[in-house]
């Protein structure tokens, strides 16, 4: 994918991020292509959650800018960032338990970016059920619901406004072998469709296989960006996972 | 609108027209009964709209009823009556506004303080208003009969309920439950929570305001201590959570089992009001937490269930 003429639509610049004295992501730098499936890794405490979270408009950057389509996002509110095409999972994922399983789809249709009511966000919603491997669950409780399937439909509720960047916040973390595979193979099929994803991973099978380009974060700042294959050969990167162990 | 929607419509219309001819046929006191009941009932359903989905707990019904209460005393002697509900309803509206706009994006707890404190803010300035002014409190003398006020506050009760259910369905009344849910995803998924809480709130607001506005003729003399007594916000909340705030009827069953009782307990021992109450309270939080639609929905899923079986 990378070989094709793309464009880039998610730029960060220079970003930084600070919680008191402590700076959570630093100077941060990168470009998201159009279609392209790019991965954030970095050992625990690295800022990735934190880089989701001012993209997602859930934090707002102490310093820096995030522009989508050339249109400068950061500094604007969630909602706002959700409707002009950037949608997000949780790292602890948040279905939403008093609504159907149904609804909870349909409330990622409804208010964000390609807005859909009624019966066809029912329609939608039901192919998107389908597609994430919950068409037999749509008349359960969402109380009732597995794990990976609290995942799955998060992940269904994400894509319900067809975003432009969709982003990934360790969605594949916590599940057993098994649903890894199952888990990978769904997010191949969204990468299939030519979607732009963020992925913050630390399944290193996942990076290896999903994303075009990675970059890596330790202590808040950029130490290597490449293909998975370069970045994982990196001398500083394997010092950053296997040296520092009061990072975690 | 489906076919269930029409028969409910007119289930409900029907039901709001037998409920208005009660005069032709009701005692004194059973009319007397009646006009607090139907009072509660537009107040504990127009609460529960806003606070049922978002599960802000609002104390500011007294706020709302005293302002209305206030602009009848004011204006009865200088405005057609008819005039007074509509500004009421306006100005409620706006104080709701303000008031979400200023609290809204504070968590619960705060909110549930913050709206305790603008009744007795209120109470306190139109208190000190009064005393420069060197009067105490209004008095209201109008030709309304209780019969009128009765058939105001029916009407109202259907509006609120039409008002209700079209939001249910509507991508706000949407809106609004996924934030009761978890306010955070529904920032991530396009909602602008603020407005949509502020937008929700001004229609308890607007009602309440209404209700104190054509109640105002039945209390004769209206002061401050009495129309912002803050022991009907609390009265609210217990009801509207004693019927059940998830389904529109839930108010009303809470509504008209508490306010007889009420009448009872006043009646026969006048101080033990607040031990109703106070024991309706931990019969919610313990054993009815969603209120009589909690059981009914219970019910319900056992009788599908004992039918599939
Ligand atoms: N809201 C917050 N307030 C204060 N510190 C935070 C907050 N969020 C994250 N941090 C800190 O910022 C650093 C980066 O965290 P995070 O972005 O969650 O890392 P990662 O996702 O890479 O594990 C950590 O040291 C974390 O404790
Ligand atoms: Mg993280």
């Amino acid at each position: 994918m990378a070989t094709t003429m793309t464009r880039d639509v998610l730029s960060v610049r220079g970003l930084t991020k600070r919680f008191g004295g402590l700076v959570a992501v630093n100077g941060m730098s990168f470009d998201v292509r159009e279609h392209e499936v790019m991965g954030i890794i970095g050992p625990n405490g690295s800022g990735k959650s934190t880089m989701i979270n001012m993209i997602s408009g859930a934090l707002q950057p102490t310093a820096g800018t995030i522009t989508l389509n050339g249109q400068q996002i950061s500094g604007l509110p969630a909602y706002q960032i959700n409707r002009r095409g950037v949608s997000r999972t949780f790292q602890l994922v948040r279905p939403l338990n008093e609504l159907s399983v149904m609804e909870n789809v349909v409330a990622g249709a409804a208010f964000g970016h390609r807005r859909r009511w009624g019966h066809e966000a029912e329609a939608f919603a039901e192919t998107l059920l389908q597609k994430v491997g919950m068409g037999r669950h749509i008349h359960l409780p969402v109380a009732s619901l597995t794990y990976i399937d609290t995942k799955r439909l998060e992940l269904a509720r994400v894509l319900a406004s067809e975003p432009e960047v969709l982003l990934l916040d360790e969605w594949l973390a916590g599940l057993n072998p098994t649903e890894l595979t199952t888990g990978i193979e769904l997010i191949h099929s969204l990468r299939a469709e030519g979607r732009t994803i963020i992925v913050v991973e630390h399944v290193m099978d996942a990076i290896r296989s999903l994303c075009d380009r990675c970059v890596v974060m330790s202590s808040g700042a950029m130490i290597a960006e490449g293909t998975p294959a370069e970045v994982l050969a990196d001398r500083e990167v394997i010092r950053a996972y296997l040296g520092d162990e009061d990072d975690a | 609108m489906s076919a269930t929607d029409y028969r409910n419509l007119a289930i409900s219309a029907g039901l709001v027209g037998l409920v208005a001819l009660m005069p032709f046929y009701a005692s004194g006191y059973v009319m007397t009964l009646a006009v607090t009941v139907a009072m509660f009932t537009v107040l504990a359903t127009s609460w529960a709209l806003f606070s049922g989905p978002t599960h802000y707990i609002s104390l500011a019904t007294a706020a709302f009823y005293g302002l209305g209460a206030y602009i009848t005393g004011l204006g009865i002697d200088h405005l057609p009556y008819w005039t007074l509900p509509l500004i009421a309803g306006v100005a409620g509206a706006i104080v709701a506004a303000l008031v979400g706009v200023a609290t809204l994006r504070l968590s619960g707890v705060y909110f549930v303080i913050f709206t305790l404190g603008l009744a007795e803010l209120i109470r306190q300035l139109v208190t000190f208003a009064q005393v420069q002014a060197g009067r105490q409190g209004f008095y209201v003398l109008t030709s309304i009969s209780e019969t009128m006020i009765y058939w105001q506050l029916v009407a109202l009760a259907a509006v609120v309920w039409l008002v209700g259910w079209l939001i249910w369905r509507s991508r706000l009344g949407f809106a609004l439950r996924i934030i009761g849910n978890d306010e955070t995803v529904a920032r991530h998924s396009g909602i602008n929570t603020a407005q949509a809480k502020v937008l929700l709130f001004m229609v308890p607001g607007a009602a309440a305001a209404i209700v104190g506005a054509i109640m105002a003729p039945r209390y004769v003399y209206i002061e401050p201590s009495m129309a912002f007594g803050p022991i009907l916000s609390f009265q609210v909340v217990i009801m509207a959570l004693l019927g059940g705030t998830r389904r529109l009827w839930g108010p009303i069953a809470g509504v008209i089992p508490f306010t007889l009782l009420w009448e009872v307990i006043s009646g026969n021992m006048p101080n033990q009001t607040y031990l109703l109450l106070g024991v309706a309270f931990l019969l919610i939080v313990y054993v009815l937490p969603g209120g009589f639609v909690g059981l009914y929905e219970k019910a319900l899923h056992r009788w599908r269930e004992g039918r599939a079986a």
